[in-house]
Order: C-alpha cells, then sequence, then structure tokens
C-alpha cells in the first residue's frame, strides 16, 4: 500500500495526500466556525428584540441569495484590501492573508447562513413545555439551552445539518482559486505534471467520496443518539 | 364527565387532614395580569398556610393556570405582590433578579397539565437533574431521592431507566410528581395534573396528590375534578374572568353563594 501510494501515484501520492488533509482541514474547521454562527444567528433570529433580528436576516437572506463563488472572491479580495488599508494607516509592511484562514473564515461565514436556517427551524420544532419545565424548576438560561434545548433540538437539525455538511465540503474545492492547495489543486497539479488529468481527478473524486461515507456513518450515529427517548409512532 | 364520577366514589370517604400551623406561607396579592389589552387577571390575592390545600376552579379561560404561572413568574404578572415565608416581591417593579427567581422556582416546584418531562432524559435523569444542577446536591443524593420518590408515587424501581415516552400518561404524571418532591419544595403547584389523561388513569395520579395532602404539604391546585377538590381542599377559589368570584372551604362546593358558582357547578355535573 505504502508503495503504491508513492511509486503506483507517480510519485505524486504524498503531494495528494497533504492536499486531503488540507481538505479535511478546511472543511471541519469551517463546519465549527458555522456551527457556532449558526447558533448565534438562530438565537438572533428567534429573539424577541428587532435589534437582534434584522441583522440575522440580512445576513442569511444575502448569503443564501448570492452563489458560493462570488462570496469567496468578495470576502477574501475585500478582507485583503481592509488588512492593505489597516496596515498602511498604521504605517506598517504590507501583509497578505493567510489564504487557509481566509478560507476557513469565508466557507464558515457562508455555511453559518444555512445553519442558520437549521436551527432556527429545529428549535421552533422543540416543544415549548420541555423549555417552560425547564424553567419553571430553576435552570438558568445557560442550563436551559446545554441540558434541554440542545440534545432536543439536534433531533430535528441533524438531516439538514448533515446536508449542508456535504455541500460544504464540496464547497471547500471552490477556495483552490484563493490559492490554496487542497485536494482538487493537488489533483490538478498531478494530472498537468504527468498528462494525466483524467485518472487524478477520478481520484480526486473517489477521496471525496470516502469522506462522504464516513460523515454518513457518523450522521446515522449521531442520529440514533439524539432519537434516544423518542417513541416511532407505529405506522 | 365521567372523569368526576370516579374520584368521588373513590374518595368519599377518605378522611380530610390538614397540619395547619397558622403561619402563612404563601401570601399573593392584587395580582394583575394582561395581554396587551386584554386583561387576564384583575387582581387575585390568595393566603395559603402551611398544609393548605387551595382548589382553584372556573370555567376555562377564566385565568387559573395565567395565575399559577405568574406566581412563579413562567408568565410575567404586572401588578399586585408575592410573599413566600415573609420574603415580598413587588410585581411592579419588573422581573426581580436572576438569583432570587431562581430562588422562588426551587421553592415552588409545578406539575403541568401535559406532564412535559423531559423526553430525552430516562426518568431519573428527568427526577435528578434539577436537584443536581439547581439545588447542586450531589449525584449519589440525588439518585437516593429520585427513587424514594419514584417509590413513593407507586412506581416499580424498574421505572427509573425508561424513556417518558414509553410511559402510561397516569404513570408519567407520577413521574412529574417524583420531579416536583425531589426539590423538597415548600409549595408544589399543579395545573390540571389530571385533565390530559385517559378517565382510567386518573384515579391512581389523584390518589398520589391525596397522599400529599395528607402529609399536609402546601399545594396549589387547578383542577375540574370537583368531587376530588370537596375531599383534599381546605380553600377552593373560584374564579370568574380574571377576579375570585367566591371562596371559603370546601363547603362553597355544596352550598355556593354566588349564582355564577352555582351555575358553574351544576353545569359541570351534566
Ligand atoms: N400567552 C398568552 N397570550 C395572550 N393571551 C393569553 C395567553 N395565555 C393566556 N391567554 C388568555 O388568558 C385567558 C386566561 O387563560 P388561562 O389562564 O389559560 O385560563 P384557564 O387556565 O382558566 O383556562 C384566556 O382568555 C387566554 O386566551
Ligand atoms: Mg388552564
Amino acid at each position: 500500500m505504502h508503495d503504491f501510494l508513492t511509486s503506483g501515484l507517480q510519485g505524486f501520492g504524498p503531494l495528494l495526500a497533504q492536499g486531503t488533509w488540507m481538505t479535511v482541514k478546511l472543511a471541519l474547521l469551517s463546519l465549527a466556525l458555522s456551527l457556532a454562527l449558526g447558533l448565534i444567528g438562530a438565537s438572533a433570529k428567534l429573539s424577541r428584540s428587532r435589534l437582534l433580528r434584522l441583522p440575522a436576516t440580512l445576513y442569511t437572506t444575502l448569503i443564501r441569495s448570492v452563489p458560493d463563488l462570488v462570496l469567496i472572491l468578495l470576502i477574501f479580495y475585500s478582507m485583503q484590501i481592509w488588512l492593505n488599508d489597516l496596515t498602511e494607516a498604521l504605517g506598517w509592511d504590507y501583509v497578505e492573508i493567510d489564504p487557509f484562514g481566509a478560507g476557513v473564515i469565508t466557507l464558515g461565514f457562508i455555511y453559518g447562513a444555512y445553519f442558520t436556517e437549521n436551527f432556527r427551524g429545529a428549535i421552533l420544532s422543540v416543544p415549548v413545555g420541555q423549555l417552560e419545565a425547564a424553567t419553571a424548576y430553576g435552570l438558568s438560561r445557560a442550563q436551559r439551552f446545554r441540558l434541554v434545548l440542545f440534545p432536543q433540538l439536534m433531533r430535528f437539525a441533524l438531516p439538514g445539518l448533515g446536508n449542508n455538511w456535504l455541500v460544504l465540503l464540496k464547497s471547500t474545492a471552490l477556495v483552490s482559486i484563493i490559492g490554496l492547495a487542497d485536494l482538487v489543486k493537488a489533483a490538478q497539479n498531478a494530472g498537468k505534471s504527468t498528462n494525466d488529468v483524467l485518472f487524478f481527478l477520478c481520484l480526486a473524486g473517489l477521496v471525496y467520496l470516502a469522506i462522504t461515507t464516513l460523515s454518513n456513518r457518523l450522521l446515522k450515529h449521531l442520529e440514533r443518539r439524539y432519537n434516544i427517548g423518542i417513541k416511532e409512532l407505529a405506522r | 364527565m365521567t372523569a368526576t364520577a370516579l374520584p368521588l366514589t373513590t374518595f368519599e370517604q377518605a378522611p380530610k387532614a390538614h397540619a395547619h400551623t397558622g403561619a402563612t406561607k404563601l401570601s399573593v396579592e392584587g395580582l394583575h395580569k394582561h395581554y396587551g389589552e386584554h386583561q387576564v387577571l384583575k387582581g387575585v390575592s390568595l393566603q395559603a398556610r402551611k398544609g393548605d390545600v387551595i382548589s382553584l376552579i372556573g370555567a376555562s379561560g377564566s385565568g387559573k393556570s395565567t395565575f399559577l404561572r405568574c406566581i412563579n413568574f413562567l408568565e410575567k404578572p404586572n401588578a399586585g405582590s408575592i410573599t413566600l415565608d415573609g420574603q415580598t416581591l413587588d410585581l411592579s417593579k419588573g422581573t426581580p433578579p436572576a438569583a432570587q427567581l431562581q430562588n422562588l422556582r426551587t421553592r415552588l416546584a409545578m406539575v403541568f397539565q401535559h406532564f412535559n418531562l423531559w423526553s430525552h432524559l430516562t426518568v431519573l435523569e428527568n427526577i435528578c437533574l434539577a436537584p443536581r444542577k439547581v439545588l447542586g446536591i450531589s449525584a449519589g443524593e440525588a439518585e437516593a431521592r429520585a427513587r424514594k420518590y419514584l417509590d413513593k408515587v407507586g412506581l416499580p424501581a424498574r421505572a427509573a431507566d425508561q424513556y417518558p415516552a414509553f410511559l402510561s400518561g397516569g404513570q408519567q404524571q407520577r413521574v412529574a410528581i417524583a420531579r416536583a418532591l425531589a426539590m423538597e419544595p415548600e409549595i408544589i403547584l399543579f395545573d390540571e395534573p389530571t385533565s390530559a389523561l385517559d378517565p382510567e388513569l386518573v384515579g391512581e395520579v389523584l390518589k398520589v396528590i391525596q397522599t400529599l395532602a395528607e402529609e399536609g404539604r402546601t399545594m396549589l391546585m387547578v383542577t375540574h375534578e370537583m368531587g376530588f377538590a370537596r375531599q383534599v381542599s381546605s380553600q377552593v377559589l373560584f374564579l370568574h374572568q380574571g377576579l375570585v368570584e367566591e371562596s371559603g372551604s370546601a363547603e362553597i362546593l355544596d352550598r355556593p353563594q354566588s349564582e355564577r358558582l352555582r351555575q358553574f357547578l351544576s353545569n359541570r355535573l351534566k
């Protein structure tokens, strides 16, 4: 196996492995950021304060109606421009944005909008009595969230979260255009050097498929876990 | 009303036992609550001594649930005052600070019409959650409490590891009562504890509540079970459109003074 990776891939095994690792890292960190933004966004959208609801609505509406590619370019270049203005104003040297950090922030920001909608719907699906009981028994706001709301909303959120995670994973490929050496970029490079683009792209496809399969397994497991205590109605 | 017939016969003979010690435990004065323009409570007052069982009766929409929910701030009352053991909360001054609110809520445990057991937790976890996380008692102590009160409400030990959805309504409500008892509260608030139950399950829950009444626990209960109310109540409050129309001992159920209560009672017997 080791031989195949190093020699069988015409010496491009390590490059592809690095690309895969980059894609996985990028996807997982973006996921963490977008989940956090999603929970914050959903809370804001369900808040009684208009001051919180309005920006959250603006955020989800805007992000979800503009293509990812456009957003990636917009966010990446505007971040660089702001940074340039800042360094210039402070009289510092030119600082180039790290494409990895930029990729995480950009994808996290985009998918945060989709997760906001997921979580909002899920929170609304939790019966109010569940939270009322928690309030009546003296649980604090944070405890109500952690001990009652979150474990219950996950059941409703997971199918949507799983879908969006798969879309996010595939969107990491777009980030190669801002100069990140992800799986797609590695496959392209290997393909160009060996004149066998098709082979390496198929290989990249298989890697995505493997990650997706693994994710689905994990999701099934999570779904089982968060469905505990739920009695399926007899059909 | 088939549900009324059962407790009437079941509880008629049981002795009344109220262990009043005289001191006022809970006093609510002039409670007001409105939703927008709609005045739901227009100044409702109530005095509960230790050991009192107070039944709140009245037509649907008269404000019984709202009154109960205002007492532990599930709804924010607009005016009036609540005094628990000599400590007064002035309600016109807005919501009390979080610590004071939590203190109040740990001393008043609530039993809901639809049980509201946490569906993702086992029976044992349901009962232990608030004692552990709010009262801060140890896991071992909480579990011991939980098992003690499960036994008290007549559930077998093996029920502890079940999830609420797999229990009957009567069993779920008894778990909810055990959850309330595990807080070792000073007052238990019941909001129509048997209204969501199939008629044949009403009796088992009323029996548990009756045991608690005989132990001298202080309880406020919204109920439509007139026979049961007559049997266990030391006081009955009849609410009509957000006001106490008539109140007194359980006698008033047999000899109502006001025309409205008379009408209400005769409608319920049909
Ligand atoms: N959250 C709410 N918003 C608006 N009106 C409410 C709300 N809760 C209760 N009400 C109104 O208050 C009145 C009393 O309700 P409730 O206390 O539930 O009555 P009861 O328990 O005696 O049947 C009803 O007219 C009801 O429509
Ligand atoms: Mg009610």
